[in-house]
């Protein structure tokens, strides 16, 4: 294991030295300039996969000698997917599905990581208006005929996000950012094996007084990688075609076992 | 060490998913039974999804009742004309059932369906065969024949119009109990991912007193058929067969199933026939027992494919 540890050690540090050179190269715009850079542009699922460890790493503008150190939210977001959540009721005694809501695309991985528990270092609205948290970001439900997002206390929001992170797919860290320098900042991401595959974005938001003073975004993907990868398109491409295929290989499995307990 | 399922999206311990295959085919083995009542709700267990554990219990299902087959065929056990009937019937209610489970996957109630499904149907099969193995134990004690094969009056759906004769299985019945019969095995099997080999070798031996024998293998045929069927169906309908899950399980299954077929033919037909029972009516409790009590979470969550 030491082997990809050490090197994926090594790209690190090129990558920080090209955010450090990216910070001192940034000119003075208004909004601070925040540079960003992840530790892999594309996490490949072998058959071993059971999960991965990102780091990110970003440098905000200092804003002169003395400024003190920035409040970092990183939020990192997979791709969009539709969930139902049933409620069970008992029904003539037994328990079954009887209410449902839908969260339309909402992110399949969602993980909010800070330097500081969010409420210590910004105001509710701001908060809010900047979808910081995993209480405030915009979960859009189907209710009857409208979309629309409801109050964080709702039973189905609130065991939505309770069951997504049991899998670990929601995650809310708020110690998760590090300050390595004043303005130097690191975080590590924790990927589950079970984690959707697609294009995951990563959004920074760096905090001064309480006001989002600057943002960088980022991504990288999950991806299925050589025999998984076509396996899976083969499945969804040419359905029948698969099963044909698995179905005679299952017959050729039955028969090569009969062949080999056969003389016993 | 734990391999990743390219279809259920998950990684799973590789000697966990080899293990139940070897378990589960010791018993099918033993038992003369696909196994697939046992095998799917242990794959859930696990955290397979339930559509992925249905469709892909399908292949390993097909893999060891070729297996089997092949030994009763050779010699010469397999009434392949009740197969054929069996078989009409069959076919209408693997596709009947894949659209079933679509459906019900589609309202959020599949759960509800496969639990009170198999608690219905293995209740009244378990309890069937524990009285009916009791009885024969019991005669045997008394030192009596322990005969399964009781001459009597036909039953009145045996004398229906279309009357075939099964030279195999030494029957002439009415072909429409047969294929009725084939059609609910087919439906089953595409809904609860079983073999129905526990439904259909009891009702070929008490309802339409085919020998013992000749239903085991006369079964593993329509088991093969039907389960090869559900796989295309599953893999076409509804994407969900996990060909790296079905590999491993028939790898296991099949080298298990050798072990048990051994272990179960120094064994006495009716102790057989009671520990099957036993275990079929303790597997009804389990899943009974759910549905009645309180769930530990009340809210489950599932991911919806394509547009909702």
């Amino acid at each position: 294991m030491s082997g990809p540890r050490s090197r994926a050690g090594r790209r690190l540090a090129a990558a920080l030295l090209c955010v450090l050179a990216g910070a001192a190269a940034s000119g003075a715009a208004r909004a601070e300039s925040v540079v960003l850079s992840i530790s892999q542009g594309e996490v490949l699922i072998t058959s071993s996969f059971a999960g991965a460890d990102l780091a990110i790493f970003g440098v905000a503008e200092a804003k002169g000698a003395g400024t003190p150190p920035p409040d970092v939210v990183i939020t990192v977001r997979g791709p969009t997917q539709t969930f139902l959540t049933w409620r069970k009721s008992q029904v003539i005694g037994l328990w079954m599905n009887t209410d449902s809501r839908a969260f339309l695309d909402v992110p399949g991985f969602l993980s909010v990581m800070s330097s500081r528990p969010a409420p210590t270092f910004a105001a509710p609205e701001v908060l809010r208006a900047e979808q910081i948290g995993l209480d405030r970001f915009l979960l859009v439900q189907r209710v009857g005929p409208d979309f629309a997002d409801v109050v964080a206390s709702d039973p189905f929001r609130t065991a939505f996000l309770r069951i997504q992170a049991a899998h670990a797919l929601y995650q809310e860290d708020p110690g998760g950012v590090v300050l390595l320098a004043p303005n130097v900042f690191q975080a590590q991401l924790r990927l589950p094996g079970h984690a959707p595959i697609g294009r995951y974005e990563v959004h920074v938001k760096v905090l001064r007084d309480g006001r989002v003073t600057g943002e960088a975004r980022t991504h990288f993907e999950v991806a299925r990688s050589g025999f998984e990868q076509s396996i899976a398109s083969f499945a969804h491409t040419n359905g029948i075609l698969y099963g044909i295929s698995v179905a005679l290989g299952s017959l050729i499995v039955g028969f090569l076992a009969n062949l080999l307990f056969r003389k016993e | 060490m734990t391999i990743y399922l390219p279809i259920a999206e998950l990684p799973v311990a590789i000697f966990t998913i080899f293990a139940m295959g070897l378990a589960v085919g010791f018993i099918s083995g033993m038992f003369g039974v696909g196994g697939g009542f046992l095998m799917t709700p242990l794959l859930i267990f696990t955290g397979v999804p339930p559509a992925v554990a249905v469709a892909s219990v399908s292949p390993y299902m097909a893999a060891s009742s070729f297996s089997g087959a092949l030994s009763y065929l050779r010699k010469g056990m397999v009434d392949l004309t009740l197969s054929g009937v069996l078989l009409s019937g069959g076919l209408v209610g693997t596709t009947a059932g894949v659209a079933l489970f679509a459906f019900l996957r589609r309202i959020g109630q599949v759960d509800l369906a496969i639990a009170l499904s198999y608690t219905a149907l293995l209740g009244a099969i378990g309890a069937m065969m524990l009285t009916e193995s009791v009885r024969a134990i019991a005669r045997t004690r008394r030192g009596g024949q322990p005969q399964v094969r009781r001459p009597g009056t036909h039953s009145w759906f045996m004398r229906l119009p279309l009357k075939m004769r099964f030279r195999r299985s030494r029957i002439y019945v009415s072909a429409i109990p047969v294929v009725v019969l084939g059609f609910v095995i087919g439906l089953l099997g595409a809904v609860l991912g079983v073999g129905g080999g526990f439904i259909l070798v009891p009702a070929l031996i008490y309802m339409l007193r085919v020998p013992t024998q000749t239903s085991v293998g006369t079964s593993l045929v329509l088991t093969l058929v039907t389960m090869t069927a559900a796989t295309v169906l599953h893999a076409q309908a509804n994407g969900t067969v996990d060909a790296v899950l079905a590999l491993v399980l028939m790898i296991g299954g099949t080298v298990g199933a050798q072990f048990g077929a051994r272990a179960g033919q120094t064994m006495r037909p009716e102790y057989l026939r009671l520990l099957l029972g036993l275990l079929v009516l303790s597997v009804a409790i389990r899943v009974a027992a759910d549905l009645v009590r309180p769930p530990a979470d009340a809210f489950i969550v599932a991911p919806v494919e394509g547009p909702p």
